[in-house]
């Protein structure tokens, strides 16, 4: 597997920590899965519930990679202060780099994306852009100084799956050395192995496990397939034909007519 | 004097950023901190002198995807 600014993971799972039914059914789900990197974000905290400080245990206990994101954020200046003030908190260079442009679809504002990932880089970040799948963009992002890309599968949350594979096929065969990501948009887990067996190095998903009836099942079913479908990938699969080729020798068939 | 701390209108006796965090119970807690948009960062709290009318935001660990 490639590395991610120098961090070699286990698998290729990363495993965001929201809108799960409750702080033990998120570690069950991260237990289960064996995901190695957790996506979290910052919000408002008060003197008075604390919710963060509780979180923050939650999260050091999983004993996992933590990736910070700047989630909602819409501008360029937003969200390089907020990647500041996460890498303070969580005590790391990584930071999953939301610059989002549209609100229908949380489509990311490219422009200030490749900005924002260039001051960030220049910074000392290890930028983890959140983008599309346009190879001019990606390669701003590269010239801007990021060694990992992570492009769209489908809108976040949306649970579509990989909505434009041919360009997502596109950018694995146009990056081939650039260690990539599918990002958002997975529901499935035979997704996520397609997504794996096209080449992909990892993918970050949470609404589908989170919002599963069974959170924890489903993490062990996209560890399953994710490990399927990157296997699949190394063992170089078969190439695809229009027509039929039998699989049972004919030479030495009888002739029974 | 009066500030506006994550959106919300105070009045808090306090001179520093880092007397604000103290001030809401928030000394020994894992927070980042921004005035008027500006980071702050934890160690320039004690010597960053606040004013009425400022805009602090704090910020702890929240679940993400």
């Amino acid at each position: 597997m490639r590395d991610f600014y120098g961090t070699t993971l286990p698998n290729g799972l990363m495993l965001g920590t929201a809108q799960y039914p409750s702080p033990a059914i998120l570690a069950d789900a991260f237990k289960r899965s064996g995901a190695s990197v957790a996506t979290v974000s910052l919000r408002r905290e008060s003197g008075q519930d604390r919710a963060g400080q509780d979180f923050w245990q939650l999260i050091r206990n999983l004993g996992v990679r933590i990736l910070p994101n700047t989630a909602g954020c819409h501008s360029v200046k937003e969200a390089v202060t907020t990647a500041h003030m996460a890498r303070e908190v969580f005590g790391t260079k990584w930071i999953k780099l939301e610059v989002i442009g549209e609100e229908d679809t949380l489509q990311p504002d490219v422009f200030g994306l490749v900005e924002a990932a260039r001051i960030l880089t220049e910074d000392g970040f290890q930028v983890f852009p959140y983008t599309t799948e346009d190879l001019v963009v990606a390669d701003k992002l590269l010239h801007g100084g990021c060694k990992v890309l992570m492009p769209w599968g489908a809108p976040i949350g949306s649970g579509l799956g990989l909505n434009n594979v041919f360009g997502l096929r596109a950018m694995r065969a146009h990056f081939p050395d650039v260690p990539l990501v599918i990002d958002a948009g997975l529901g499935l887990p035979s997704q996520a192995a397609a997504a794996m067996e096209m080449g992909y190095d990892a993918v970050l998903l949470n609404t589908a496990v989170a919002k599963a009836g069974d959170p924890a099942a489903m993490a062990d079913a996209f560890a399953s397939a994710i490990r399927a479908g990157q296997l699949a990938h190394t063992a170089d699969p078969m190439e695809p034909r229009d027509m039929a080729a039998p699989s049972t020798p004919v030479i030495g068939k009888a002739f029974l007519e | 004097m009066k500030l506006l701390l994550n959106g919300a209108s105070i009045d808090a006796q306090v001179t520093t950023l880092a007397d604000l965090i103290v001030n809401q119970g928030l000394g020994d807690a894992k927070v980042a901190t921004a005035v008027n948009g500006t980071f702050v960062p934890a160690a320039a709290r004690a010597d960053h002198r606040l004013s009425a009318g400022d805009a602090i935001e704090v910020l702890a660990p929240m679940q993400g995807g």
